[in-house]
């Protein structure tokens, strides 16, 4: 076949040879193509398909890049180091934490110029190291969303400038009017503040000081201002008491200085082979408080009660020691309250001297026999200093219903309502803010936006207190210094800063603190040499003992207890405090009482915007997130009302003379029959997010005694059961430990004494060989700990269960806060819970009635976190390995690797294990938990350990960071780990010392000693018999008491 | 026409025909879906949605959807899943273990009940994944890979893992099983089909069967090969399942009783399970003369056995809890008996242990309605035995301060009912696609020589 060429043309172009298409014809693309001169080429040469190519894949490539959205990351480096920051490395500072009174020494542990956690001060003589919830937790309180970030003029962001022009003004125009002008203040602790108010009032004469405390102590302090012409309250020393009797004051959890008292509590109730002997505590109250939960005897008496059997103890011991006049009085009718009062009284007796009686009462009679009751044990100079008197509380109720009338009747130009908030935290809070309307001049100074903000016309907000300088004495010739440990976040000014400024003295207010100490402090000292070294020194340490020694600084009166028996200074006005007792109390008064209290937690509720104290589960009820009326079993009973799996209950109407309230109602074992209780500090309106509309405001329902703010209201009570349903959010639902001995194990101090061991349960398995220790029978070959195996000990008997460490630890290991509703489901996160269980009158083989506590129980606390089993059932069962056993004896979660499968949680038997259900953090679902979802709360974070994800399993891990930081300190150092190097948060901020943390392969760790040689007998594995070798171990416990789960009387 | 034995009632009822039989079944393939089959797929595809949605939010939000807490780690999620585990045991019993036996009244039924196995551990394997924290992990790390991870490995001592390799070859097993099976009935489907994509489809499906002797053979060999790879597997699966619990350190977990309990469990759930679905098949289908009442009567007669078995095991339960001496053992029986889930306890021995003891009456073991209650009833009790084993089990264990109530949410109900869904899905997609009856062994069992004619 011939071959045929057909030829195609491209175009006419072609055909014609069109010399301007000839020149292009060889070319791929011989049109023109705009990517050439893209390219850069001129479009005639260069541009070949291979660049056209190139290009595009540039192109495309760019555009895949720029479409994906870069994270922006905020993280600023250095520009210039400052001196004191390493990135990584902690500072600490030490300060002071004082609000309204409440007081304690602590450390501020910064990390790259944030500060993230508070530790106690171990050098101070007061709190020795100790903090509490409401401390731990104020790190958080710096970083609320809900404080004002700057001045405001009638509710308007404003500048410093104005606000002083304007005050000024006012003030002058009060002054020249002559009316007053009132600093409306809590307890000021700090010497120079009060000096700053002096040079305030000096500068405007008609001012005036006024001190109030929402719970206030006012008629403890005219009791002792009658009795020992002066106006304070003595130091108390609980550790040297060996019987210690209360009457309604929770010493241990809200009362003075619990802190310091806890600490001092513990020592008298250390037990073991060199002290086999502890203190005996008596309480009476109407609720069950922490210190009643940690009572030895504890009786349920009505408020109404409460002056009767102080009477009838007074004249007992009046009676027995003649020491003091007997009062007149009817005396005690029922049988059971006479015996109480007889063993009290034989008990206080027998330790005359080393005893000590204290009572919450706000009525200064009752004050005064207790008083009385001392004088006449001989305790002054002992167990109660009265020449080392104590500042913790000063304010007058008197002073403040002054105030208000004063207010009311327009005798107040100008207020100042120095970092208080009285419109809610006082009864007559309503009242108030209707006659604030007749003051001109209305300044607030408060940090956070409150129900008092709405009511003044300046907001001159002062600095949260860790940005703030400052100083306190908290106990006579006991100085402390409080220093900034971050620049302030917003535009606020140091109240104290404000006052200068409004009396006209421009200073600092660090140069006024530092001028006040030259002059107060450095001068009367001859031990250091230059101001500077002395205040570096005071700053270095936080505190300064004024005058040397603590205890030589007791004034010429300190042995009062001498100068009292020659009827000096003892003068108490018995007759007054017997009438007003015959007047106030009665022993069988009919009817409901009701009893306020403070939480462990909420406390006043000025920090209640803050999550992690309302999650914080209360330690008697754990309940979180609300307050609720306490009822006895007794009227729970005649009600009909069960608390349904211990969450659902109805609400109730509770009415207080013309005033009521609905509030849940709460089931409380230990709750005095015909008694109910409610929390102070909730139901609050402007708190913040968090704390808003949470529970009820119980401040209304305050009433008064002889003058003075009383807790109680005994008249005109009234409780009825509303249909309304509730659910309270309990972290634990069962209150009794059903007899399980190797969950709880406790003796009596009789016991002990016989045998060290006494309580202790020894499980023992059944073998072919005979019985065996559970140890005896193991599958495992077991782990070697070449290094360290770390281990902690926790004493039952120490444990007071005031959930400092939960907080500690919360704050520490960045725990998440979920929510009222997601704790109501158990899902809270806590790594450190505190157990708390009743004790329960059935039946040990009656498993149904063990359910029951008893009406008066007795209560032990058993701190519960990841036991680090050597035998973890955890380890096994995890397909993933995501957790397993370290060499130093941990057990660590490997939060990468976790797939959530929630076997080891299932099947760890201490149920310790917490897993992430939601993602908490960066979560609109969670904005209560403020420190992870807004960048302000974010600083809060510790940089060492993880936030983590939605879906992980997570647990105590015995603080994995600070050991390793210890290590590497000791290695840096090139020595072996010492106790010193490393302690958990929850070990380090435990006000009583129950928890030891330490290297079990050290024989000279403190643990060693305590297992080894000091506690040998007392130490037990909780389940013991599962054989899963917890490197956690716990004390007995034990209670000073003849018989347990009896009453002595 | 079939030839009737003097000795032997016929397996096969109604005078059928191999032609019959072929027609009978490839009727419902060939045909045209029915109204009756569109509606209740439409109600399973609905369970499916709204399941979905339930496991949508789950999956997008995290398990905290679920009414789980930090003492009631598990609660519906394995409920289910060892749930659909048992369930899974029929088919693969039916088949292998019968075929072993030589049972050949197992030919009618076995097809169904394999599909039903496959589509139950489908179900089930759903569960261990999505029932994870973190579920886009649990897809792989569970599984021994090389990984770039240096030597991060398995925990070769966790029960999950082993869940993981018992569940996977077992579902691997069954499904190829199951598929050798369907293969000569494909091929008959794809002989008679009249449409291109039939005709297509179901020629690739038969893997080119020939029908010749030797094929015939072939098949034969590994049917048997496979039904004794799948025979200890049988046992195996729920022996594994039950060491998620029996290895644990949890009072009412911790008890060897349980590999042969939740076997005979399994299977009696099984058994239930694939009478509730036989029943609906072989009247929608009038099969009636395939699947005749004395193979109904046959599989409750293991109904009563296993029941029987798992009645025993609870009993033994008790009396080892109280023989122990276990303080924790003991309560945490009481606690099953009278706390607060006491109820579930007696739905679980009601229906588990005195429901199938009805059937020792013949007039309710050969009675249809009866039957498709009690089949019912026993996948409710069995429901429930798993409930109790997992939730009272761990809401009251050691520490009393950790005791907590479990409340399913809606998104527990919702991820169920998607099983259901799922489930109901695949089943009724095979029933209309694929041959419900294995035409080719239930033409073996027909006598067609050497007897006398009827």
């Amino acid at each position: 076949m011939k071959e045929h060429k057909k030829q195609y043309w491209k175009g006419i172009e072609q055909l014609t040879e069109d010399p301007h298409f000839v020149a292009k014809a060889e070319r791929e693309f011989p049109e023109y193509l705009p990517v050439g001169e893209a390219a850069g080429g001129d479009g005639s040469e260069g541009t070949t398909r291979r660049d056209f190519l190139k290009l595009m894949g540039f192109s495309v490539a760019a555009a895949t890049l720029a479409s994906c959205e870069t994270p922006v990351k905020h993280a600023i480096p250095y520009l210039n180091k400052p001196e004191d920051v390493d990135p990584g490395i902690a500072n600490y500072y030490a300060s002071t934490y004082s609000e309204g009174g409440d007081y304690c020494s602590i450390l501020v542990k910064t990390r790259e110029g944030r500060p993230i956690k508070i530790e106690g001060n171990k050098h101070c003589p007061i709190t020795r190291g100790g903090t509490n919830a409401q401390i731990e937790a104020s790190i958080l309180s710096l970083y609320d969303q809900h404080r004002l970030v700057a001045p405001q003029i009638k509710g308007k962001k404003a500048k410093w400038n104005d606000v002083d022009k304007q005050v000024v003004a006012g003030l002058k125009k009060a002054a020249a009017s002559g009316k007053k002008i009132s600093i409306v203040s809590h307890t000021i602790l700090s010497p120079t503040t009060k000096k700053v108010i002096d040079e305030f009032i000096a500068k405007y004469p008609t001012a005036e000081h006024v001190v109030y405390d929402a719970v206030s102590y006012s008629g403890m302090l005219d009791a002792n201002q009658e009795c020992f012409g002066k106006r304070v309250i003595p130091s108390y020393k609980f550790d040297q008491a060996n019987v210690i009797v209360s009457f309604g004051a929770d010493f241990l959890g809200t009362w003075l200085s619990p802190v310091e008292f806890s600490k001092q509590y513990s020592l008298g109730r250390k037990i073991g082979t060199s002290r086999k002997t502890m203190s005996k505590h008596i309480q009476f109250e109407s609720n069950l408080s922490l210190t009643g939960s940690n009572a030895d005897n504890r009786f349920r008496i009505k408020p109404s009660q409460e002056g009767v059997i102080v009477a009838a103890l007074y004249n007992h011991i009046a009676k027995k020691t003649g020491a003091i006049e007997t009062i007149s009085g009817s005396g005690l009718k029922d049988e059971k309250l006479k015996k109480a009062v007889a063993f009290t009284a034989e008990k206080l007796l027998a330790s005359k001297g080393s005893s000590i009686v204290v009572s919450g009462s706000n009525d200064p009679a009752v004050q005064t026999l207790i008083n009385g009751i001392n004088f006449a044990l001989n305790n002054y100079s002992s167990t109660l200093e009265m020449g080392l008197p104590s500042y913790y509380k000063q304010g007058s109720d008197q002073q403040f219903n002054q105030f208000v009338s004063d207010a009311k009747a327009g005798a107040i130009g100008a207020v100042i309502f120095y970092n208080v908030n009285p419109i809610y935290n006082t009864a007559k809070g309503a009242e108030l803010a209707n006659a604030l309307k007749n003051v001109s001049l209305k300044v607030s100074t408060n940090i956070v936006k409150d129900e008092t903000l709405a009511h003044v016309d300046i907001a001159a907000p002062d600095h949260h207190y860790l940005e703030s300088w400052n100083d306190a004495e908290p106990i006579k010739g006991h100085l402390t210094l409080g220093q900034p440990t971050i620049s302030p976040l917003f535009k606020t000014r140091q109240v104290q800063e404000s006052l200068l400024a409004w009396a006209g003295n421009g200073t600092s207010y660090l140069d006024y603190l530092k001028g006040n100490w030259k002059s107060s402090f450095y001068n009367a000292q001859v031990t250091t040499f230059g101001f500077q070294a002395f205040w570096d020194k005071c700053l270095h340490d936080g505190i300064y003992q004024h005058g040397g020694m603590f205890a030589a600084l007791a004034d010429s009166v300190s042995n009062m207890q001498d100068v009292a028996i020659g009827g000096q200074v003892f003068t108490p006005n018995l007759s007054k405090a017997a009438s007003s007792i015959a007047k106030n109390y009665k022993e069988n008064k009919k009817g409901t009482e009701l009893v306020l209290y403070q939480k462990i937690g909420i406390g006043t509720g000025y920090q209640s915007n803050n999550p992690w104290l309302q999650e914080m589960p209360d330690p008697i009820t754990k309940a979180t997130w609300d307050n609720y009326v306490t009822i006895s079993p007794a009227l729970a009973k005649s009600w009909g009302l069960k608390m349904e799996e211990g969450i659902f209950t109805k609400k109730a109407k509770l009415t207080v003379g013309k005033k009521s309230i609905t509030a849940p109602v709460m089931v409380q074992p230990g709750q005095a029959d015909d008694t109910v209780g409610l929390a102070l500090g909730y139901g609050q309106k402007a708190a913040g997010r968090v704390a808003n509309e949470l529970g009820v405001d119980a401040y209304p329902l305050i009433s008064s005694i002889n003058n003075n703010q009383s807790l109680a209201a005994t008249d005109q009570v009234k409780i009825e059961l509303t249909s309304e349903k509730h659910e309270i959010a309990h972290t634990q639902t069962h209150h009794t430990f059903m007899g399980r001995k190797t969950v709880i194990q406790e003796a009596t101090l009789t016991e002990y004494k016989k045998d060290p061991g006494a309580g202790r349960f020894h499980p023992m398995i059944a073998t072919s060989e005979g019985k065996k220790k559970p140890s005896e029978v193991s599958l495992w070959k077991g782990h070697e700990y070449p290094n360290h195996h770390w281990g902690m000990v926790i004493d039952l008997n120490s444990c007071t269960g005031c959930s400092a460490c939960t907080i500690a630890c919360q704050a520490e290991n960045n725990v998440p806060v979920v929510g009222k509703k997601e704790v109501i489901r158990r899902r809270e996160m806590h790594w450190l819970r505190i157990d708390r269980y009743y004790s329960s009158d059935a039946d040990e083989n009656d498993t149904t009635g063990m359910e029951e506590p008893s009406a008066n129980p007795e209560v032990v606390f058993q701190p519960m976190m990841c036991q680090h089993c050597n035998n973890a059932p955890c380890e096994t069962v995890c397909p993933v390995a995501a957790t397993t056993h370290s060499t130093e004896g941990l057990n660590q979660m490997t939060y990468n690797r976790c797939v959530g499968t929630r076997y080891c949680a299932n099947n760890c038997p201490y149920k310790v294990r917490r897993f992430n259900w939601f993602k908490y953090h960066d979560s609109d679902k969670f904005p209560d938990n403020l420190a992870m979802n807004n960048d302000l709360g974010k600083m809060v974070l510790n940089p060492d350990v993880t936030v983590r994800a939605r879906g992980v399993m997570e647990k105590c891990s015995m603080c994995v960071q600070r050991i390793q930081n210890g290590k590497l300190e000791a290695k840096k150092q090139g020595r072996k780990v010492e106790d010193a190097d490393v302690n958990t948060a929850c070990a380090s901020s435990c006000p009583t010392d129950a928890i030891v943390f330490g290297d079990m392969n050290n024989p000279e760790s403190q643990i060693s000693k305590v297992l080894n040689e000091e506690q040998p007998e007392r130490v037990y594995h909780v389940l013991e018999e599962l054989n899963v070798s917890p490197n956690v171990f716990y004390l007995t416990k034990v209670r000073n008491k003849s018989k347990n789960g009896k009453k002595d009387a | 026409m079939q030839v009737t034995s003097t000795v032997r009632n016929p397996l096969v009822t109604g005078g059928k025909t191999i032609h019959d039989i072929t027609e009978d079944v490839c009727r419902q393939v060939e045909g045209k879906p029915t109204k009756s089959w569109m509606l209740v797929l439409s109600m399973a595809l609905g369970a499916l949605t709204i399941g979905g949605y339930a496991l949508a939010m789950t999956l997008w939000e995290g398990i905290g959807m679920w009414g789980l807490n930090k003492t009631v780690g598990w609660a519906w999620d394995i409920t289910n899943f060892v749930w659909w585990v048992g369930i899974g045991h029929a088919g693969t019993l039916i088949s292998a273990i019968l075929l072993l036996f030589r049972q050949k009244w197992r030919t009618s039924i076995n097809r169904a009940a394999e599909a039903m196995t496959i589509f139950a551990v489908i179900c089930a394997l759903l569960f261990p994944v999505i029932h994870t924290g973190r579920p886009w992990l649990t897809l792989y790390w569970p599984i021994p890979l090389p990984n770039a991870f240096g030597s991060l490995w398995v925990n070769f001592h966790s029960p999950l893992v082993w869940d993981f390799f018992a569940i996977s070859t077992y579902f691997t097993v069954s499904l190829v099983f199951w598929y050798i099976g369907l293969i000569p009935d494909f091929a008959t489907i794809r002989d008679r089909a009249t449409n291109k994509i039939s005709k297509a489809v179901y020629g690739a499906l038969s893997f080119g069967w020939d029908g010749a002797a030797k094929t015939w053979s072939r098949y034969e060999s590994v049917s048997l090969i496979l039904a004794g790879l799948a025979t200890p597997l049988v046992l195996s699966v729920h022996t594994i399942v039950s060491m998620d619990f029996a290895t644990s350190v949890i009072p009412g977990w911790h008890t060897t009783i349980f590999p042969p309990y939740f076997v005979a469990g399994a299977i009696f759930s099984g058994f239930a399970m694939v009478l509730t679905l036989m029943i609906i098949t072989r009247k929608v289908y009038k099969l009636e003369d395939y699947i005749t009442i004395s193979h109904i009567e046959m599989m409750n007669i293991i109904i009563i056995v296993t029941g029987s078995i798992v009645g025993v095991a609870y009993l033994t339960e008790l009396f080892i809890a109280w023989y122990s001496g276990v303080e924790y053992e003991q309560y945490a029986f009481l606690n099953r008996a009278t706390g607060p889930y006491w109820w579930s306890y007696a739905i679980m021995m009601t229906c588990n242990v005195v429901s199938p003891q009805l059937f020792w009456f013949k007039k309710i073991r050969t009675n249809i309605v009866a039957t498709f209650i009690l089949s019912i009833v026993v996948n409710i009790g069995m429901w429930f035995e798993r409930f109790v084993i997992i939730v009272t089990s761990l809401h009251r264990d050691y520490v009393p301060s950790s005791w907590a109530m479990f409340h399913p949410t809606l998104y527990d109900m919702g991820v169920y009912l998607f099983s259901f869904g799922l489930f109901f899905t695949l089943f009724l997609l095979f029933a209309k696609f694929f041959p419900v009856i294995n035409m080719a062994e239930v033409k073996s069992i027909l006598k067609s020589s050497s007897e006398k004619r009827n």
